[in-house]
Order: structure tokens, then C-alpha cells, then sequence
């Protein structure tokens, strides 16, 4: 690493800790939502004793937010893009009710029954985005009306009973690890290395990107927290991944997540359609006016929402092993506050997929840990609240003084 | 004298809105304020009603000073204001709005009835015959206004500041304000009056006063002043002063004349916007678009470009019909459209000098064709060296620029597209002198490239200086085609003041 030749590394001690400062004050977002979810986990892992970092316990928190995890990335785009969707929870809900229905009644094989239940979801979708897109309806309104119509829908699909249990093939969407290729006892090492692989990945691509920077100009970060940051990205995927091989290994879920984070990550930084999202949030006028079809792409993007909430269906069902017809009650709202806490702006135009990542893993800290500590349900939704509005707070305030 | 403003001052930073204005306004006359964009009539208005704290001067109402805080304050003091947008609330009743803060009261409830007689009483004298227990929103802009009138007038009761108050009217709704307005005045309010309408303070205004760049310019009984001289008090020349352009520009006359039409728009119009008009481009050919303010010169640009579609007319080119009904369309064929108020239509604050660069051209490659990183780089960095844009690098968010800044990366957008038709509307608007001046040997290039131009300004002089042909708006109507040696700024204030009653004649007696 000593290779890279950095400009601001050769600086006098005393002038790069004030550019630090100043980047800091200038960059606080970007950084606090990471911070924060550190402190937080530092928090919990020293009040439950150590707890909340266990393997079991960490394998378990990645189970148990996947399916928000899943949603925030779509969610992530509707909201930049300007929009909202209300919907998802009761979407989830129907589309785990369809699946259980094709493969437990009707004996459809379960891969088939999954694609057909990701197309309903994007149909699902477009039927919402179409009235958002093309006729001007707040979409407040529109996924408003879809919550309560596909409520009621998974209520009829179901007959109002649950239905289950699914194949023990389906069940592994959820409950299945990443087999290990080397079958050590007691520790996944095919899991670890795919873990160190990413890590290492993650790092190279940082330090790549740093050094083109430094190739057009001075890179605006400090060496420091470059170095900082990096160091804390890898440490931390390394730790989680040697964690849970300690367990048994990554989950599947965890697999497709990141895969999901990954390609959405990519997307809404480095594609034409991603930044065109942020085009129309941001300015839709001047957007139509540059030729951008804001109408179509607002329309994709509800689909898009569509299909990861069918995707979260098909991964929550399979985890409760049965479709209820309760499923996926208010998932809506832990959805769309773990994209604010992660950043994103109600006017739309600003937001990041990890941010909302993070926050939804913020979230699901929160309930795991408060859960551990023995909190009532009572103060976990008080404090969850609270956090809620002090986040956004915070990324208001932030952005008035800057 | 009711009302007299001694040598107010007030400076915003960067800018001295208004700089020792005096005004005047006696009992029972109608006064007009006049100027152009950021001549500060808005600036004084607001430091009458309490909405800006002035940084020096004096106030005088009925010969007592005055300094209103606040809207409300203003209003007691006998100050009322009607705005261009009615700022009543459309979701209540007409009674209710009339009465709002001040509702009759029985047993602590509001009391209906009176409310209903008290806004009865209010309305009569106005010649309004509508039922004051309906919406407020059921009722035509003119009523409304009427209304906003009314309530102003039992708040205030000593000045009535109407500002724009029939630019969305039609020609019987003014006709029916200024009855409100006459009646006002004869019982001794005193009215100030702001419109770009001319036709209409020559209608109804007892005296005028023009504000230019802050500065009072003068006050005159309306009776004893012509049009010409009115347009020239607010555009700030004198016609002598312009003859150098005319001459100079003869010699290009035949060459002008001699270029291939690439584009012809018919009876383009919607009404309501501007009235149908022609319009030929010639290959390499810079048209500019003049007129006073509302006149319909962004209106027309709006139309070409497809932002409002247009209700009737065509446009062809060589190859046949071509499509510009709504932007996407005017893009693929081959327009762009710099927009007038970069800060709504035209910048993408939170992206990136690079990203708001490559916006449109990207728009028109389809997503399935991305512009590779490498090459957008370039291409952000060719039009920050090319325009002289200041930024640290094309990866800092276009919100953080300057103005002038913004402006020039709106250009670099369309310049990146090489449309064969570009439209700018107000491209020097914010810009500093040399920017400005670097603007238009930009469109001078361009044009020496092939590109066809059509610039709206306000600014006459840069019109003139930059184009080969100017069209001439006035009252959403293309009035006038100045060609060769006409094009000159007094040929431009000529044709603007030219009577609207007798259009037909217009163009013989000003030549």
C-alpha cells in the first residue's frame, strides 16, 4: 500500500489533522451513519455481555433482516426517485400467500412457483407505477390503496388460515448455509475465504480508486480517514465472516443480500438509469427538459420495488416455513425509516444504497439487542422512534449549517 | 400627500436593490411602478408592506413616519396588498375569507349569519354579484382577485398596492378590475399599481414612476408622456445613442439572406401563450427574441421546444415534418433549450458538474448505450476548460457553484449534444461582464460552425450585438421581423412601443 504516491500524506502533522477536521465537519453524513451503527453495536455487545456479537446471534440478525434489507434497496430508488410505497409489507404478504398456495395446494415445483411469484411482484409493481407514472397520482395514495388491496387479497388467497409447511428445498432459501468445499469441523473455512475474498476485493477497489483521484488531482479525503475507513471495512467484513463460519457458515440469504447490495450499489452510482433516478428526484423539470423519460423510469422503478418485494415474500415465508395471513404487517414503515436513517431525502434526489442498508441494519440492531436485554416491546418502538426522528434531525440540521 | 417615500435604501449581498428611491402617492390617484427584471419595484413594495426592514430612508403615511415589521402590522397601518397569485385561501368560503382573523362572534362560535352580512357589506360597491357562502376556488381568478381587493381595502383602507393583478386575466376581467380600481380611487384610496401591461397604466394610471437598477429614474403624469419615451425611461437609452450597430450590420444582409432555411415552423401557437406565429431558421443564423417582460418571448421558446406543447402549427425541414411537441422529441430532432431559471429547470443541484453535463446527451444515447467514465470525463473537462467554468473538479455537486457558473454547465450540456437548433433563453441573465462577453463569441462560434441560435434577452444591446435578425414581441404577439439594418436597439424600443391599435399600420410608420 506504501506505494501509492498521496499528496496529503506528505503534509505536516498539524495542517492534516485541520483538513481533517474540515473534511469531517464537511462529510459528517456520509461517515455518521457508519459510526453510528458501530457505536451501536459496541453498545449492545457490551450491555448484552457480549451476546449480540455470537455467532449464533449474528447469523440470526442477518436472518432476521434480510427481507427489510431486500426491500430498503428497492425502496432506496422509489424514494430518490421522489416517491413512496406503502405497499410492500402487504406485497410481501401476498406473494409469500401465492408461493405457499402454488407449491403446498397446487404441488407447482417450487423453482417454478418462485419465478412466477417474482414476475407477479414486478406486475404487482407496474400496475402501482403505472397510475404514479403516467396519470400524476400522489403515490402516497396509490401504494396506500395497494397496502389495504393486498391485504385483503393474501387474506382471500389464504382463506384466512396459514398455510405450510413448505419443501425442505424451498426452506433453504432461509435456512440454507453455503455448503464448505474443505468440510472442516466446526468451522465453514469455504465461508471465511469468501469473506477474505470480498474483503480483499473491497479494499483493492478503494485503493484503486484512490490512486486515479490522486492521477486528476489531490484527492479531497484526508489519507487518514481513507486509510481509517478502509482499515474499518475490512477488519469488519473479515470479523463478521470468520463470526459466522465459526457458526455454520454464511447464509444463503446472506449471499443473495450481498449480491443484491452489490448490483443496486452499481447501479444507482455508475449506470445511466441509476443516476437518471437521481436526475428526475432531484429536478424532474430540468430532467424532461434534457429528454430524460422521467414517466418510464419512474414506472421501472416501481416495478423494480415490485420484484424486491416479492423476492423479501418468497425469503420471509420460507423462513416461517408458512404463509400467514398477518405477514408483513407494518414491514412497510421499518422499510421506509431504514432508508431515512440511512440518508435519503423525503424530497427526493439524495440517498445511498448502503446508507439505507446500514440503517435498516441499524434497525434491526436495535430490536435484536433491546430484545436480548429483556426491553418490552413498549420502549422498543418508543426508542426505535425516537432514533428515528433524531436521525433525520440530525441530516437536516447537517444540511442547513452546510 | 397620503403616502411619500424619501430616499430609501436597501442592499441585498452582492447587490444594492434600491439606492435613495423617492415616491410619492397622493389620495385618490393611481400610480404605476414600472421597470424591468431587478429594478427593485418588488424590493420597494416589500419594503412598504413590513416584508423587508429597509436599511435607510423614511416612510411617510399621512404625515406621520412609519416602519412596518410585518405584513399584518403594514395592514393596520392602512397599507393593503393584492398580489398576482391571490393569496386568499381557495378551500374556504368567500365569507370566510373576507372575514378571516376578524369573524363575528356569538356565545364564542363563529356566528354565520353575520359573518354572511358582514361579507355582503364588504363586497357591496364592488358590482360583484356572487354568493359569499361558496368556495372561494369556485369563482374566476378575476373574482378572486376582486375579493382580495375587497378585503384588503376594509383592512387597510388608505393604500392599495396591486401587484400584477391582471396578468392572468382576460381583457373583460381587467375591464371589469378596473371599474373595481376607478371606483377605489375616486373615493380617495391611493392605488400603486405594477404591470408590465403598458396599454394598461396608459389606461388607467394617473402618474407613473420608473425604477431602474435600484434607482428612480422619474415620476410623470402619465397624460403628458408617450410610449416611446416611457420604454425609453425604463430600458434606460436614448435613441441617438444606438446607430452604430444598424450600419454595421448591413454588409452581412445578403449573405444572411443567402443561407439554406434548415427549419420552418408555421402558425406555431397556443392560445392563452402566444398567438400563432412563423418562424424560419436559416443554417448558422443567430435570431433573437425581444420584447418586454410577459410579452411571450419565453412562452414562444417553450413552444418550440415542446415544454408546452403547442395547440396549433407545424415545423418541417428539408427531409420532411418534424417532431417538437414535447422536449424528447425536440431533442431527437436535433433543438436543444438552455431554460430561463436555471435554479428550477435547469440545474440538478445534488449531481455532480460531470453528470449535469452529460444529461441530456446521455438522455439521447438511451440507456443501453452508456457514455463510457473515461469519456465523460473528458467531455466535462473539455467544456470547464472550454467555458472557463470554476469548480475545483467535475465531481463537485453544480448546487455549490456560482450562478454564472451553473449557467455556463446548462450551455456545456447543450453544446455537448451539437444540436443544429439551440435555444437560450436569458443566457447572460447573472453572469458577470466577462462572462457575458465570453458568452456571446461562444454563440458566434457556434454559429461559424453551422449551429442555428435563437437568444431571448432583455438585455437590447447583446440582442443586437449578437444576432443577424431580431423578432420583436409585444402583448404575446410576434409583432415585428427586424432585418439587416434595422437591427438596432432604437429599431427594437420603435417597434415595442408601436401602437397595438393599429397593428397593420404599425410597420410602415415606424420605418
Amino acid at each position: 500500500m506504501s506505494q501509492i504516491v498521496d499528496e496529503t500524506a506528505d503534509r505536516p502533522a498539524g495542517e492534516q489533522a485541520r483538513a481533517s477536521w474540515r473534511f469531517l465537519k464537511g462529510h459528517l453524513r456520509e461517515y455518521g451513519i457508519l459510526f453510528a451503527l458501530i457505536a451501536i453495536m459496541a453498545f449492545f455487545q457490551v450491555a448484552t455481555g457480549g451476546i449480540l456479537l455470537k455467532p449464533v446471534n449474528l447469523t440470526n440478525l442477518v436472518l432476521q433482516n434480510s427481507y427489510i434489507v431486500i426491500m430498503a434497496v428497492g425502496m432506496l430508488l422509489v424514494i430518490v426517485a421522489g416517491h413512496i410505497d406503502l405497499s410492500v409489507g402487504s406485497v410481501l404478504g401476498f406473494i409469500g400467500a401465492l408461493a405457499a398456495v402454488m407449491i403446498v395446494n397446487w404441488d407447482v415445483p417450487y423453482p417454478v412457483a418462485a419465478v412466477v411469484c417474482l414476475a407477479a411482484g414486478a406486475v404487482i409493481g407496474m400496475a402501482q407505477g403505472f397510475w404514479i407514472a403516467y396519470f400524476r397520482i400522489p403515490s402516497f395514495i396509490v401504494t396506500l390503496a395497494g397496502m389495504l388491496v393486498f391485504k385483503g387479497l393474501t387474506l382471500w388467497l389464504l382463506a384466512g388460515q396459514s398455510v405450510g409447511p413448505f419443501p425442505p428445498q424451498f426452506q433453504l432459501i432461509s435456512s440454507g448455509f453455503l455448503p464448505d468445499l474443505f468440510a472442516m469441523e466446526g468451522f465453514n473455512l469455504m465461508s471465511f475465504l469468501i469473506g477474505l475474498a470480498v474483503a480483499v476485493g473491497l479494499t483493492l477497489l478503494a485503493l484503486r480508486n484512490r490512486a486515479a483521484q490522486a492521477k486528476t488531482g489531490a484527492p479531497e479525503e484526508p489519507f487518514a480517514f481513507f486509510a481509517a475507513k478502509t482499515a474499518i471495512v475490512f477488519i469488519g467484513i473479515t470479523w463478521m465472516s470468520w463470526l459466522m463460519a465459526d457458526f455454520r457458515g454464511l447464509p444463503n440469504v446472506f449471499i443473495v443480500m450481498a449480491l443484491l447490495i452489490a448490483i443496486y450499489s452499481f447501479v444507482t452510482s455508475r449506470t445511466t438509469t441509476g443516476r437518471r433516478i437521481y436526475a428526475i428526484g432531484g429536478n424532474e423539470k430540468a430532467a424532461m427538459l434534457s429528454g430524460i423519460n422521467a414517466k418510464r423510469l419512474t414506472f421501472l422503478t416501481f416495478a423494480n420495488m415490485g420484484m424486491l418485494a416479492a423476492l423479501a415474500g418468497l425469503v420471509f415465508a420460507a423462513r416461517l416455513n408458512t404463509a400467514t395471513p398477518k405477514a408483513g404487517a407494518t414491514f412497510e414503515l421499518d422499510v421506509i425509516a431504514a432508508v431515512f436513517i440511512g440518508g435519503a431525502s423525503m424530497a427526493g434526489g439524495v440517498g445511498t444504497v448502503v446508507g439505507a442498508v446500514i440503517g435498516a441494519f441499524i434497525m434491526g440492531v436495535m430490536n435484536n439487542g433491546m430484545s436480548i436485554l429483556g426491553i418490552g416491546i413498549d420502549y422498543q418502538q418508543v426508542i426505535k422512534g425516537l432514533v428515528l426522528l433524531a436521525a433525520v434531525i440530525f441530516d437536516v440540521m447537517n444540511k442547513k449549517k452546510g | 400627500m397620503l403616502l411619500s417615500i424619501r430616499s430609501l435604501s436597501k442592499a441585498f449581498p452582492g447587490t444594492k436593490a434600491l439606492d435613495a428611491v423617492d415616491f410619492d402617492l397622493e389620495a385618490g390617484e393611481v400610480h404605476a411602478l414600472l421597470g424591468e427584471n431587478g429594478a427593485g419595484k418588488s424590493t420597494l413594495i416589500k419594503c412598504l408592506t413590513g416584508a423587508y426592514r429597509r436599511d435607510a430612508g423614511e416612510i411617510w403615511l399621512d404625515g406621520a413616519q412609519i416602519s412596518p415589521e410585518s405584513t399584518s402590522q403594514a395592514q393596520d397601518l392602512g397599507i393593503g396588498t393584492v398580489y398576482q397569485e391571490v393569496n386568499l385561501l381557495p378551500n374556504l368560503t368567500v365569507a370566510q375569507n373576507l372575514t378571516f382573523g376578524r369573524e363575528p362572534r356569538r356565545f364564542g362560535m363563529i356566528d354565520g349569519r353575520a359573518q354572511t352580512r358582514m361579507a355582503e357589506e364588504m363586497l357591496r360597491g364592488y358590482g360583484l354579484e356572487i354568493d359569499v357562502s361558496r368556495d372561494l376556488g369556485f369563482y374566476s381568478v378575476a373574482v378572486q382577485q376582486v375579493v382580495a381587493i375587497a378585503r384588503a381595502v376594509a383592512l387597510s383602507g388608505k393604500v392599495l398596492i396591486l401587484d400584477e393583478p391582471t396578468a392572468s386575466l382576460d381583457a373583460a376581467e381587467v375591464r371589469m378590475l378596473f371599474d373595481v380600481v376607478r371606483g377605489l380611487r375616486d373615493k380617495g384610496l391611493g392605488i400603486v399599481f405594477v404591470s408590465h401591461f403598458l396599454d394598461q397604466v396608459f389606461e388607467i394610471c394617473d402618474r407613473l414612476t420608473v425604477l431602474r437598477n435600484g434607482r428612480k429614474i422619474t415620476t410623470e403624469r402619465v397624460a403628458e408622456l408617450n410610449r416611446l419615451q416611457l420604454i425609453e425611461h425604463m430600458l434606460g437609452r436614448e435613441l441617438e445613442d444606438v446607430t452604430e450597430h444598424g450600419a454595421a450590420k448591413g454588409s452581412g444582409d445578403d449573405q444572411a439572406q443567402s443561407r439554406a432555411e434548415i427549419l420552418h415552423f408555421e402558425k406555431i401557437g397556443r392560445p392563452g401563450l402566444v398567438e400563432p406565429f412563423d418562424l424560419s431558421v436559416r443554417e448558422g443564423e443567430v435570431i433573437g427574441l425581444a420584447g418586454l417582460l410577459g410579452s411571450g418571448r419565453t412562452e414562444s421558446a417553450e413552444l418550440l421546444f415542446g415544454v408546452r406543447s403547442p395547440a396549433t402549427g407545424s415545423a418541417r425541414d428539408a427531409e420532411g415534418a418534424v417532431a417538437h411537441g414535447t422536449p424528447r422529441e425536440a431533442i431527437r430532432s436535433g433543438f436543444g433549450f438552455a431554460p430561463e431559471d436555471r435554479k428550477t429547470d435547469g440545474i440538478i443541484a445534488d449531481l455532480s458538474v460531470r453528470e449535469n453535463i452529460i444529461l441530456a446527451l446521455q438522455a439521447r444515447r438511451g440507456w443501453t448505450r452508456p457514455i463510457p467514465r473515461a469519456e465523460q470525463n473528458r467531455l466535462a473537462q473539455k467544456y470547464i476548460d472550454r467555458l472557463d467554468i470554476r469548480t475545483s473538479d467535475a465531481e463537485k455537486a453544480i448546487g455549490d457553484l456560482s450562478g454564472g457558473n451553473q449557467q455556463k454547465v446548462v450551455l456545456a450540456r447543450w453544446l455537448a449534444m451539437n444540436p443544429r437548433f439551440l435555444i437560450l433563453d436569458e443566457p447572460t441573465r447573472g453572469i458577470d461582464v466577462g462572462a457575458h462577453a465570453e458568452i456571446l463569441r461562444l454563440i458566434r462560434e457556434l454559429t461559424e460552425a453551422g449551429m442555428s441560435v435563437l437568444v431571448i434577452s432583455s438585455e437590447f444591446d447583446e440582442l443586437v450585438a449578437a444576432s443577424d435578425r431580431i423578432i420583436v414581441l409585444r402583448d404575446r404577439r410576434h409583432v415585428r421581423e427586424l432585418t439587416g439594418s434595422e437591427v438596432a436597439a432604437d429599431e427594437i424600443v420603435r417597434a415595442i412601443a408601436g401602437r397595438p391599435a393599429e397593428p397593420a399600420t404599425t410597420m410602415e410608420a415606424t420605418r
